[in-house]
């Protein structure tokens, strides 16, 4: 260990956000110290709750997750952030946008947000989440959320990371509903129908509760409706996590 | 380890409403291989200083159009480097008058790029710079 990262190290334990967002930073580099800094903190794990957010590009995930902040907020809970967006495969640069949908929340001490680039890993993920999920949580935050690229049949690498995947679809999600049984729909926890201010939000809830029971391994999913724009639904997500998260 | 990519946080403060200029250099880092965090308009200096210390950025582009660059600009800068990015390269752009310039620079902009500077030359001057910040830490 360095006297460099002991420092860093200290300064986020002690609530000092840039050295967490330096260690963030070595974590995405997949730094060689990474190893020992993540045996350092592991005492500390294993307090906070990971929520995975997921789903097609657009449907709302960003909206959803600063409406779904405030709520966490209300309640007093510290909440990690990680937004991920894809890299370009051919230039290997990105841009990051999700955050433009959270400015409300930046200058509270209580939330800390981080923009991720997949930087060519799989699964709608960036190969430097997990490591920044153990240092977000280290640094003590009640609630660490993540935002994945919006999600095709085969990366489902949120499952392996989070303590509960909410899968969030649109009313023109329906048409896929076949094809989605077989993938995402199947890693999900909770499903929500966003933007139900348009047409067809309900008849794709109930085709939904009665197309993933049968055959499932996993408990049946919880549907729930929502619209993220207007604040509408957001107090039922926050339930169905919080039941979850008082329950492991 | 991956590679280090230079990141870079892109954002207007104060009141103006235009960002088609700063989307398109986004693109065009993103292009060079750069990561582009896109912070978007309508932003006060103290929510631009705390998005770049959470994101850890090398670079921070700020833009201006509307003619409070002179006030926006160095509070930026100068909340940014008292949190503790004091070792962060500052671009600046948008309408801003030659005599602003010596200004700026005192109040730590590094570069000044007009409208309309090709975005070759803008990557040019991030990648150098930021390659001789590296190297700087090293020792
Ligand atoms: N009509 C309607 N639009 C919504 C709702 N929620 C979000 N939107 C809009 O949907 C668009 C996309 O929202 P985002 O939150 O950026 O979606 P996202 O899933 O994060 O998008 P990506 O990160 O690009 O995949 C925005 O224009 C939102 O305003 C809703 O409940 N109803
Ligand atoms: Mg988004």
């Amino acid at each position: 260990m360095t006297p460099e990262i002991a420092r860093l190290v200290g300064g986020m334990l002690a609530g000092d956000k840039p050295s967490l967002a330096r260690l963030i930073s070595l974590a995405e580099d997949d730094s060689p110290h990474f190893p020992e800094i993540l045996e350092m903190l592991r005492p500390r794990l294993g307090k906070s709750y990971c929520v995975g957010i997921t789903g097609p590009p657009g449907a709302g995930k960003s909206t959803l997750i600063d409406r779904l902040v405030a709520v966490i907020r209300s309640r007093g809970l510290s909440v990690g952030i990680i937004l991920v967006d894809p890299s370009s495969p051919v230039s290997g640069g990105a841009v990051l946008g999700d955050r433009v949908r959270m400015q409300r929340h930046y200058l509270d001490e209580g939330v800390f947000i981080r923009s991720m680039a997949t930087r060519g890993s799989q699964g709608g993920l960036s190969g430097g989440v997990q490591a920044a999920v153990s240092l977000l949580a280290a640094s003590g935050r009640d609630i660490i959320i993540i935002e994945t690229v919006g999600v095709g049949q085969t990366e489902l690498g949120i499952s392996g990371i989070a303590d509960v995947v909410v899968l969030l679809l649109v009313p023109e999600s329906g048409d896929d509903i076949q094809a989605m049984k077989a993938g995402i729909v199947e890693i999900a926890d909770i499903i929500v129908v966003n933007k139900a201010d348009r047409e067809g939000a309900e008849r794709l809830a109930e085709q939904l509760k009665a197309a993933v029971a049968p055959g499932r391994t996993k408990a049946v999913p919880q549907v729930i409706t929502a619209q993220a724009i207007n604040d509408i639904g957001i107090e039922a997500l926050y339930r169905a996590i919080e039941k979850r998260r008082k329950g492991r | 380890m991956r590679d280090k990519k230079v990141r870079v946080l892109l954002a207007k403060p104060g009141l103006d409403g235009h960002d088609r200029g700063l989307k398109v250099l986004a693109r065009g880092l993103r292009d060079a291989g750069m990561e582009v965090i896109y912070l978007g308009l309508r932003l006060t200096p103290e929510q631009i200083a705390q998005a770049a210390l959470e994101e850890d950025v090398d670079v921070v582009g700020l833009s201006c159009l509307s003619g409070a660059h002179m006030v926006l600009f160095p509070k930026t800068v100068g909340l940014i480097k008292e949190k503790g990015g004091g070792d962060i390269l500052f671009i600046g752009g948008g309408i801003i008058p030659g005599k602003d310039i010596p200004g700026l620079e005192a109040a730590g902009i590094a570069m000044v790029f007009g409208p309309g500077t090709p975005i070759g030359e803008i990557t040019g001057f991030m990648k150098e710079r930021v390659r001789r910040r590296g190297v700087d830490n090293q020792d």
